[in-house]
């Protein structure tokens, strides 16, 4: 499955391969893992892209394996993830192309 | 309407996943969630194939809905517990549709599957069946759906209520950011409208924010609450949720959503159309 605007808010699956159509040129993207305190990846954790004043931007659930994945714009964002192993946050200064990242989760 | 009679919480829906006459419904906007677990009980309707008419762009019409909900088992006097992914986006959007077809008796579950999955409360993957029901659906209630020609006549006279993020309405993205930017129909948003993202009703788990905040919100905001509102946003579910929050649970009178939204508004010919963070001028 591709990610396609065509089918509205559908959430994409978030292991896909990136759409060959996709212009990375043109397209800022973040991804990455979602990894609990001891490393493991976290599936089923709830990432959300704040913007550089914190509003909400977009959520995604990550994958089996801990990923996610966001079509965004060069800048700073705030990753906020939500899972049963602990909430956790990371800054990112995204440019054009693939951003990559890791987003550490941890019980209080 | 209020709180008390439009939201239930987590609590009480596990506490009456059994109770006769409740019928716990999951919608989402990735309509294979349900299949990997669901509450138990639980049917599901999907907003593609079954919400939407599969030729015209336009929902389903009365008798559609009258014989979906016959077939799924779902009587008038039931009832209905609207639950979903994606902060209940599109169980907002299905909560509007029983509204607008008059269902008497419908909820949404506070925080939605989220919440839920956060508190490890049960989920399972059993297949669900309900004896067919017969459902009469009512004429369909326009006083809560906006038109295009409404929306354009709105500028400058009634609340507009522009409800995605702020990129989206500034122009500088054409979609959420979960979704590849590709698209063809201008950018920005219509002249007039504040911007107030949905999001901002919401706590961080999904449930929704307290009547006072909700109040702060929307009256910082400038929405003027003795006018009119039409909430709008990309394809009318997150504005579902917004309209939910103003008519449902804030008792607003009047309020509307467009279900058009930015993705007809934004290919219409000739309309005029704002750029940047501020409202614009008529």
């Amino acid at each position: 499955m591709t990610a396609s605007t065509t089918a509205g808010c559908a959430a994409p699956d978030q292991a896909a391969p990136l759409p060959a159509s996709l212009d990375l040129e043109k397209e800022t993207v973040i991804t990455g893992l979602v990894r609990d305190a001891a490393g493991e990846p976290v599936a089923g954790a709830y990432v959300r892209l704040l913007d550089s004043t914190d509003e909400f931007t977009a959520e995604v659930v990550t994958s089996p394996a801990g990923q996610f994945r966001f079509f965004a714009a060069p800048g700073t964002w705030r990753l906020r993830a939500l899972s049963r192993h602990g909430n956790g946050d990371l800054v990112i200064t995204a440019s054009r192309g693939i951003n990559e990242t890791t987003v550490p989760v941890a019980l209080d | 309407m209020s709180r008390d009679t439009a939201l239930v919480s987590a609590d009480w829906a596990e506490k009456n996943l059994e109770t006769p006459g409740v019928v716990f419904v999951e919608v989402d906007e990735d309509t294979s969630a349900y299949d990997t677990g669901h509450l138990p009980g639980a049917i599901k309707l999907d907003w593609k194939t079954d919400l939407q008419d599969q030729v015209r762009r336009d929902f389903v019409n009365k008798d559609q809905f009258a014989a979906l909900l016959s077939e799924r088992g779902i009587a008038n006097d039931d009832t209905v517990v609207l639950y979903g992914g994606n902060n209940n986006w599109f169980a907002a959007y299905a909560y509007w549709y029983f509204a607008l077809y008059g269902h008497r008796e419908v909820r949404l579950l506070d925080g939605g599957r989220k919440r839920w999955e956060l508190d490890a409360r049960p989920l399972t993957t059993e297949v669900v069946s309900r004896p067919a029901a017969r459902y009469v659906a009512q004429q369909p209630d326009h006083t809560i759906r906006a038109f295009r020609d409404e929306v354009v006549a709105a500028i400058g006279t009634k609340n507009l209520v522009d409800v995605r993020s702020p990129d989206e309405y500034a122009g500088r993205l054409l979609a959420p950011a979960h979704l590849p930017q590709e698209q063809a129909q201008r950018a920005g948003h219509v002249p007039t409208a504040i911007s107030v993202p949905w999001s901002r009703a919401a706590n961080e788990d999904g449930t929704f924010k307290s009547d006072q905040e909700l109040r702060d919100i929307y009256a910082a905001a400038g929405l003027d609450d003795s006018r009119e509102s039409i909430a709008y946003c990309r394809i009318g579910e997150r504005s579902s949720h917004t309209w939910f929050v103003l008519q449902e649970l804030l008792g607003h009178r009047n309020v509307k959503n467009y279900d058009g939204s930015w993705t007809e508004y934004g290919s219409l010919v000739g309309v005029p159309v704002a750029l940047g963070d501020e409202p614009g001028k008529e």
